[in-house]
């Protein structure tokens, strides 16, 4: 390859090679975690004094805090990942599927009566039968909005898609807008996230991290048995390798195309519920922010590889935690998440778990 | 009318002539047969007039331009919307080299407005009280603290500001391909963004901050040469013709560079990069000068609406500004200088002028009850989607695409070629 040729960076590269990437990645928390031992941190005021402790404790609930962000970015980023896989293109407005997804969960969540006095038995399957819902309402609309923005445009120049997505995912967020309003909405804590269930060695353990990683976990483990055991998974990856070749073999393109965008549309319908319980509140424009996070995780795990995604979305909201707790009131941490994005492309260029796409072969 | 829309003539010197006429697909259904009659008619047009007809409406269109505002009060909204239109333009020109000529997608393109703007925020007003430099500006307008620096020279300062961060931005995009570049632009945009946000809190020395974040810089020079009135809120004129002479300039420089050699340059790259660099073309100059380049006109455009505007505030530089001014030049036409000219003057019409100005008021004559404000979002969105749907290569195609489209290659043959290519390209 003549770019790699180019001598500055082929030193770079040499010299940095895999290590540099870890040492990138291990760097927030070994800073944080030395600071802490040597420092100490505030753990809190009892009798007008302030706590000092010297321990990891507060490294670990910033890694759990994170990783069940992670969860959330991880359920969107899958979306971006498979419809990238499967037909390269950017899905903007899939960030704004999930909003809906959110917005859905607690538009049902109401109808059927749940509230802060609901017992166990009918909260859960309340709950349930809303996270089918949002599942439901969410991959139809995303296989709507590929049957009528990217389908017609399926041979047309590479960029045209991705004009109508951005115009698709205007016209949801006015959806978001007309049927919220323009401010963020608090909305019951049904599961009271806050709460400790438990606690590992000091580290709190809070019901919220429970249902995001608890939510995230079987669904991921489900897809990944869909997408290898079955004959539609396997359909989905022949389409994602050659969708020509796919097709002269018998498989119905369309179709696929068209099921990768139910099951993108079902996670971010989980992502969307989970996301509304997690952090009690809502706003029109959420699905913008986590779009633009999840497809900085789907990228940043190696775009077109679901365990990629995963893995972006869980560093993505570890980076996010240290970021938000650590540097002055988290205002600069989407300027950290981008700058790891961009340090990884430059050590890596396809990503962490990269493999090849057609296009960045 | 508007320069933008006197221009679809002009359009015509580099697309219409050299069109092939044996190329038109049997036509099936009634948009296609009014393509093909329009391109019949076209030709017919082109065959009838004198061969120098298509400079003379140039020149008319020209003129119609330089003389537009004297059809409209010193300080109309049309005049506002113009104004910012050309503004858009301007920067959807420098895009288009990126994106379109370079073929390397870029979705943080506000980066560069950020610079542009922020030159004309630290270049031109009293933000950095401690210093004290005058150059060639009216006095009694603008003494005081601060660098005061007349405008000729501030957007010199901001396109080389900008063109050493295209630089900047394009090193580490040099290994990547295709969407991966987009992301790191995206993150690039965004940094910058939090930057401008942030910068009230980074200290350079003196009790000067890097920026004022959401409070914003304000109280921003007007430009000043001497002749054309003075620039002012009451009189619009002086600020059109200062753009619509900066959009002559950068619009020449396209041209010229898109038949150059650096042009001819960045289309092989574009098309093949393994092949042109195998014929000899400096990859990494030839890609960083399409970012330096593409940003400079960006930071020209940026200077001039910061200037414009009065006020550099830090919430302005957001992804959308980005994707509003790629979806200019992907509606207007990839890589096509006349389509990305009319899709920026006429998304940026649609956004300043038609939907506040025109449109807000339907809803209430039809009898609704709402205002059109509410729902413009998802207008605009809707008018992108069907744009796309209707002409998915853009208003005015590339000659180039053009030709690639009309060829006689059945879609999915062009789709095995591609495919095929790009396996070829990745070994």
């Amino acid at each position: 390859m003549p770019i790699s040729a180019w001598r500055p960076l082929v030193l770079a590269r040499t010299y940095i090679g895999r290590w540099g990437l870890i040492a990138a990645l291990a760097a927030l928390p070994v800073y944080y975690a030395i600071r802490d031992l040597t420092h100490g941190y505030a753990a809190g005021i009892v009798h007008n004094h302030l706590i000092i402790r010297h321990d990891l404790t507060n490294i670990g609930s910033n890694v759990i805090l994170g990783l069940a962000n992670g969860a959330i970015w991880a359920l969107i980023a899958i979306g971006y990942t498979l419809v990238y896989g499967i037909i390269e293109l950017i899905n903007f407005a899939h960030g704004d599927v999930f909003m809906i997804g959110s917005f859905t969960a607690v538009g049902f969540a109401a109808t059927l009566g749940l509230g802060l006095g609901s017992g166990v038995l009918p909260l859960i399957f309340g709950l349930i039968a809303t996270l089918i819902i949002c599942m439901l309402v969410c991959g139809s609309l995303n296989v709507l909005i590929e049957r009528v923005a990217y389908r017609p445009l399926r041979n047309a120049p590479k960029l045209a898609p991705l004009i109508t997505a951005v115009g698709i995912s205007f016209i949801l967020q006015n959806v978001g807008l007309l049927w919220k309003g323009g401010a963020v909405q608090s909305v019951n804590d049904l599961i009271q996230q806050n709460d400790t269930v438990f606690s590992i060695s000091a580290v709190p353990i809070q019901r919220g991290y429970i249902l995001a990683l608890g939510a995230m976990i079987p669904l991921v483990i489900a897809l990944a048995w869909f997408i290898t055991r079955t004959r539609l998974g396997r359909a989905m990856r022949a389409t994602a390798q050659d969708p020509e070749a796919a097709r002269l073999m018998g498989i119905n393109v369309d179709r696929t195309i068209s099921l990768t965008f139910l099951i993108g549309g079902m996670l971010a319908g989980a992502a969307g519920l989970v996301y509304e319980l997690y952090q009690t509140n809502i706003v029109y424009n959420q699905g913008f922010t986590a779009g633009l996070i999840a497809f900085t995780a789907a990228v940043m795990g190696g775009i077109g590889n679901v365990r990629g995604a995963v893995l972006g979305g869980l560093i993505i909201g570890v980076i996010q935690a240290f970021a938000d707790s650590r540097m002055s009131g988290g205002e600069w941490t989407e300027a950290v998440v981008f700058a790891y994005l961009i340090l990884i492309m430059v050590l890596r260029p396809r990503g962490l778990l990269g493999e090849e796409t057609r296009e960045a072969g | 009318m508007s320069p933008g829309e006197g221009t679809p003539g002009s359009d015509a010197v580099g697309a219409a002539p050299e069109q092939p006429t044996g190329t038109p697909p049997p036509p099936q259904g009634g948009w296609r047969e009014l393509q093909a009659q329009l391109r019949e008619w076209r030709a017919t047009i082109d065959r009838r007039l004198p061969p120098w007809w298509t400079r003379a409406l140039a020149a008319t269109a020209i003129m119609v331009g330089i003389l537009l505002p004297f059809a409209f009060s010193e300080a109309s909204n049309f005049m506002d919307a113009t104004i910012k239109s050309l503004a858009l333009a301007v920067m959807a020109l420098g895009l288009n080299i990126v994106v379109g000529f370079a073929g390397l997608l870029d979705l943080g393109y506000v980066a560069f407005y950020a610079f542009g703007s922020y030159a004309a925020g630290w270049f031109g007003s009293g933000f950095f009280f401690k210093a004290n430099a005058h150059v060639g500006i009216d006095h009694m307008v603008s003494g005081g603290p601060g660098i005061h620096l007349n405008f000729v020279l501030i957007m010199i300062a901001a396109a080389i500001i900008c063109a050493l961060a295209g630089i900047i931005i394009g090193l580490p995009t040099l290994r990547l391909r295709g969407d991966y570049i987009a992301i790191v632009t995206l993150g690039f945009g965004e940094i910058i963004g939090v930057l401008a946000v942030n910068g009230q809190d980074i200290h350079i020395g003196g009790g000067m901050t890097l920026t004022a974040g959401d409070f914003g810089i304000s109280a921003i020079d007007s430009p000043y040469f001497g002749l054309g009135g003075p620039f002012s809120e009451l009189n619009l004129r002086p600020w059109y013709w200062l753009i619509l002479g900066v959009l002559f300039i950068v619009l020449f420089v396209n041209v010229r560079l898109r038949d150059s050699r650096l042009g001819r340059a960045w289309v092989a790259l574009r098309e093949d990069e393994v092949a042109a660099v195998s014929m000899g073309i400096p990859l990494v100059r030839t890609k960083l000068l399409a970012y330096a380049l593409g940003a400079a006109f960006g930071g020209v455009s940026g200077a001039f609406l910061g200037s414009y505007f009065t006020v550099v505030s830090g919430d302005n530089f957001q992804f959308g500004f980005s994707v509003l001014i790629l979806s200019m030049i992907i509606i207007g036409g990839l890589g096509s200088i006349w389509g990305s000219l009319i899709g920026g003057m006429a998304l940026g019409y649609v956004n300043y002028w038609l939907l506040p100005n025109v449109l807000n008021n339907v809803p209430s004559k039809l009898g609704l009850n709402f205002q059109l404000d509410t729902v413009e979002f998802g207008v605009y969105g809707f008018l992108l989607v069907l744009v796309m749907i209707v002409r998915p290569q853009g208003l005015f195609p590339e000659r180039r695409r053009k030709l690639e489209l009309a060829g006689e290659v059945a879609p999915e043959d062009a789709q095995l070629a591609e495919v095929s290519g790009s396996v070829g390209a990745g070994s």
